[in-house]
């Protein structure tokens, strides 16, 4: 360089990065701005300017970033949506090889497909396929993040050992078959309370490979909480997808006389729901950056409606007054709907800017937090009446145990959103208690999965 | 002197493509060369210039080509193609047909007011 100085370095150092803020102009924009701006500064300085001068004077002919901004998003309009690119280009200068993620993607998937299709042909029976398909699907998930994130043996080892610890659990135990309060008549209580619970433990071993090992750092925990968010999303979206596709080729067979029915049955079955989800997370994990989050702005839309839907829900308790009619279908409705607004809750929570004043959002929060609060009381009152009525059960304790955690959950966050509508407490300490708290479901899960069986007797 | 924008802007199209079919130039470069050819009486904003080297480019009036400066940042380089050189013939015909058209009307108006009307 000729005799730049470190003064105008820094100067430009400053502009690049205010101008690359700007969505219409790209960077390959901004490096061929910059070699004018530095042509300019070096023709000025010929003539005598010094470097602020310089610098000044060729900010100046650049003409008004507003100006130019708009020009470049004229002509460019497409980058205000922002692309997302899978497989980045060569040219980006990522170092690693382009196509390889997308092969270790495409592997795992497959993996996952492989390991349901042969579970199907080898499990007996539908209950020992429910206890399983989380462990068939999910270990390839996790794979998958402990290649991305490149975990330590130790890590590595934490969780291979805690998914054979659950495969033992779920498989070894002898769960009795033909419980009197059971879903089916095949599946016993505690056997379906595992399946039910095992997901929520893999998810968190899921996790644990998400963070990469660090699992005590909030900001990756919350990271997770994200990515779960997004997950759905998305594989709801290929599945929607994928529905059209089989649809369409339903028919087209169909008209062409041929039965589909088989290949659907043996393969696209096993095979699509479980390579979906691999491929849904690595999509989430490519477009991070680069899109919208679209849980947070899917929170906007339904924390008004859950609110309306809770509070309808109240006042037919209300109006029916009849808690003792309340019974396990409408309890287990009632734990699904306090989920979702958990789930809403967090996901406001994990979008909001911390530093944000306090505003009309955060207020519709409270109230439905505030409305949960209140069902999951009444919900609780029902639970413990029919305990002391008919006894307690494992499926009873287990719905006892989560209302509970999700009644600390809501409470506290109650009381910290009503600290921060005051400008008593930091948004940040309601950011901190979900991270927090969320690894506890986790926890309980772990405990209906494997302790509840033998505590009940495997009934 | 202060040019008005409307003629900068219609004029910016034939004078880049004109500079270009002289030889591949770099967005500084073709800048400074509209500054020497109106005796740095015409100054664009220079941001200005590479949208529309853009919009030229995606209309197939230019090609671009990353190239290294002597100072050794990447540097755009913009070369006219055949397209753009049909386009700018039709440019400079019209031009031509302006400029014309503007050289009589000022001849005109120079001359004196005389009683020719009344004839």
């Amino acid at each position: 360089m000729t005799g730049l100085h470190a003064g105008l370095e820094a100067q430009i150092d400053a502009w690049r990065g205010y101008v690359l803020r700007r969505q219409a102009i790209s960077a390959a924009d901004v490096e061929e701005l910059e070699d004018h701006l530095r042509e300019q500064v070096t023709d000025l300085q010929a003539t005598g300017l010094d470097d602020e001068e310089a610098f000044l004077v060729a900010i100046k002919r650049l003409g008004n970033l507003d100006t130019v901004s708009r020009e470049y998003a004229r002509e460019h309009s497409d980058r205000l949506w922002k692309q997302l690119s899978l497989v980045p280009d060569e040219s980006a200068g990522s170092g690693a090889p382009a196509w390889r993620e997308l092969a270790v993607v495409l592997l795992f998937a497959v993996g996952a497909g492989v390991a349901v299709k042969v579970g199907v042909s080898v499990l007996d029976g539908d209950a020992a396929l429910l206890r399983n398909v989380g462990l068939l699907v999910l270990p390839f998930l996790a794979g998958y993040f402990a290649w991305k994130r490149r975990l330590t043996l130790r890590v590595g080892a934490i969780l291979l050992a805690a998914f054979a610890a659950l495969a033992v659990a779920l498989n070894v135990y002898p769960f009795a078959t033909g419980g009197t309060e059971a879903f089916a008549n095949e599946i016993g209580m505690t056997e379906g309370l595992a399946a039910l619970h095992a997901p929520a433990v893999l998810w968190v071993l899921v996790g644990l490979a998400y963070v990469g090992g660090s699992w005590q750092s909030h900001a990756r925990r919350m990271d997770f909480a994200r990515f779960t968010g997004e997950l759905v999303v998305y594989l709801a979206l290929l599945a929607l997808g994928g529905g059209v596709l089989i649809g369409l080729t339903f028919a087209i067979f169909e008209l062409v006389g041929v039965d589909f029915e088989l290949v659907m049955e043996q393969w696209i079955m096993p095979f699509a729901p479980a390579g979906a989800l691999v491929v849904a997370a690595w999509l989430v994990e490519a477009k991070q950056n680069v899109v919208e989050n679209i849980a947070p702005v899917l929170t906007k839309v339904f924390t008004p409606l859950t609110i309306l839907m809770l509070l309808a829900f109240l006042g037919v308790l209300a109006a029916g007054g009849g808690l003792d009619d309340v019974d396990r279908g409408l309890l287990i409705l009632t734990d699904a709907v306090l989920l979702l607004v958990m789930g809403l809750l967090l996901y406001a929570v994990s979008a909001r800017d911390s530093l944000a004043p306090p505003g009309f959002f955060d207020r519709l929060q409270l109230v439905l937090v505030g409305a949960a609060i209140a069902v999951d009381v009444v919900m609780l009152t029902a639970m413990v009446t029919r305990i002391a009525e008919f006894g307690s059960s494992p499926n009873k304790i287990a719905a006892l145990g989560l209302n509970l955690l999700l009644l600390v959950h809501l409470a506290r966050s109650a009381w910290l959103t009503v600290g921060f509508l005051r400008g008593q407490r930091p948004f940040a300490a309601l950011e901190r208690w979900q991270t927090q708290y969320l690894p506890l479901y986790g926890a309980w899960a772990a405990v209906v999965v494997v302790a509840f069986p033998p505590l009940f007797g495997f009934v | 002197m202060r040019i008005e924008k409307d003629l900068v802007a219609a004029s910016a199209t034939p004078l880049v493509l004109g500079i270009l079919s002289d030889g591949d130039l770099y967005g500084y470069a073709i800048l400074k060369r509209v500054s020497d050819l109106s005796g740095g009486r015409m100054q664009w904003t220079d941001g200005m210039l590479y949208p529309l080297l853009h919009r030229l480019e995606r209309l197939g009036y230019v090609s671009s080509s990353w190239g290294t400066s002597e100072a050794g940042r990447r540097r755009k380089h913009y070369a006219i193609t055949p397209a753009g050189r049909e386009v700018l013939a039709e440019r400079q015909e019209q031009w031509s047909v302006v400029a014309d058209a503007l050289k009589q009307v000022w001849q005109a108006a120079q001359r004196p007011v005389v009683a020719e009307v009344w004839a």
